[in-house]
């Protein structure tokens, strides 16, 4: 069994039918990235996967349950899938180390005691240990999205989505974000993310999935994707996107 | 007739603690209701943000003056009950605080992004962990130099109580100047009274504005 299977998910908004039956498997440790031009569907796909939006039909399952908005254990499911955002949304009115600790305390994943350590922990696997008593305001960009990778560390998730987590960034900050995000790939994590990153997709992923129009339109391993894409659509993206 | 003495000082300054009393009453009966205005205001149910809304707006439109006329007055002709004055003047401030701060804090509540909503329900917190420990503590920051504002808007519209015959500050003003025919002394220390208590709030409010950026 996947630990994520998606069928024929349809999903509109106003008029505008933005998912048109899309059906992926992801498996567990499996490095997904989803690439596709803006509007072809893949940010509402990502946030379909942990019940940000609910489908119209078909259905998501996470480790064989079905996820959707008025689910009985959506909390408990969504501290299972860590999501990291575009624009980081940290707690500006929290230090850091309350950033990452305040879900795991109020969840009682953690207690008191041990909640500075737990944060120095995912603090060190994102390389800002020393950044524990900052206030968001004081860090860069990709500081601020390291400590947005570790607060979703901290819930200890069995999947994590990436929504564009670099697009924001000033250029010379994206690769501190990405390295964190590959060491994580390396520790085993599943990892779906959406990205422009066609460097990262190419190196680090384990399978592409081209979107297009709110479909699946291609996918496959990176180096044959890249050098064999066998649609037009497909092909034109990348030569626009090098 | 009689000269101004220190005994009328002190009868201003005894009378303060009526406006100190009503200013305690409105927002201790009207903070929490604003409270619970507020997120009826930003609730995802329409009928609740439009009841709420509605009431607001009903009460923000009617001169305070014309609330404790409803009340004092207007209460035994409709219903036939003679109300308490305290409880008039209570009723009629608390609707008046709840409605006023209730408009402020909603401003505060939705000028907190809807990404730090979203970004607390990603990690499993409920709606009200949510609200408690990101919503809240950002809104109130943001709400705080305006609702200072209003709190010395009220302290000065306790006066109007003394129209219904209620002695805080300005009634006992009207009393003294009455019986010592010094108009000028007595509303000039009448207003000196208010300018003292107002001021630091003022003050007050300025300094959180330079303290707190809105973020933090």
């Amino acid at each position: 069994m996947a630990l994520v299977e998606i069928r024929d998910v349809h999903k509109t908004f106003g008029k505008v039918e933005v998912l048109k039956g899309v059906s992926l498997d992801v498996e567990e440790g499996e490095i997904v990235t989803i690439i596709g031009r803006s509007g072809s569907g893949k940010s509402t796909l990502l946030r379909c996967i942990n019940a940000l939006e609910s489908v119209d039909s078909g259905e998501i399952r996470v480790e064989g349950e079905r996820v959707h908005a008025k689910m009985p254990d959506l909390k408990k499911f969504r501290q299972r899938v860590g999501i990291v955002f575009q624009a980081f949304n940290l707690f500006p009115h929290l230090k850091v180390e309350r950033n990452i600790t305040l879900a795991p305390l109020l969840t009682g994943r953690t207690e008191k005691a041990k909640a500075r350590a737990l944060a120095e922990d995912v603090l060190t696997r994102v390389g800002l240990a020393d950044k524990i008593d900052a206030w968001p305001e004081q860090l860069s960009g990709g500081q601020q999205q390291r400590v947005a990778i570790a607060r979703c560390l901290a819930m200890a998730p069995h999947l994590m989505l990436f929504d564009e987590v670099t697009s924001a960034l000033d250029p010379e900050l994206v690769g501190e974000v990405l390295k964190v995000m590959e060491a994580m790939a390396k520790q085993g994590m599943t990892m779906i993310l959406v990205t422009h990153e066609m460097g990262f997709a190419r190196n680090v992923a384990d399978r592409i999935v081209f979107m297009h129009q709110g479909r699946v339109w291609e996918q496959g391993p990176p180096a044959k994707l890249f050098a064999n894409p066998k649609t037009p659509e497909l092909a034109s993206f990348i030569a626009s996107a090098k | 007739m009689r000269s101004f003495s220190l005994i009328d000082l002190v009868s201003l300054v005894e009378a303060l603690r009526w406006t100190v009393a009503l200013v305690v009453l409105a927002l201790g009966f009207g903070a929490p209701l604003a409270l619970g205005l507020a997120m009826g205001r930003i609730s995802r149910f329409a009928g609740l943000r439009w009841i709420m809304a509605a009431c607001i707006q009903i009460v923000q439109s009617v001169p305070l003056l014309g609330l404790l006329f409803f009340f004092y007055f207007g209460m035994p002709m409709f219903l036939g009950i003679q109300v308490p004055a305290i409880l008039a003047v209570t009723v009629a401030y608390t609707l008046y605080t709840a409605a006023f701060l209730g408009e402020i804090w909603r401003g505060g509540l939705e000028a907190v992004k809807q990404a730090q909503w979203e970004a607390g329900a990603c990690l499993g917190l409920s709606a009200w962990q949510q609200f408690r420990h990101i919503i809240g503590p950002q809104a109130l920051r943001l709400s705080l130099p305006p609702t200072v504002g209003f709190l010395v808007q009220l302290i000065k519209g306790t006066s109007l109580a003394s129209i219904i015959g209620f002695v805080e500050l300005a009634r006992a003003g009207q009393v003294v100047s009455a019986a010592t025919f010094q108009p000028l002394l007595t509303y000039a220390l009448v207003a000196a009274i208010y300018f003292a208590l107002c001021l630091p709030l003022t003050l007050w409010s300025r300094s959180l504005e330079a303290r707190l950026d809105g973020s933090r």
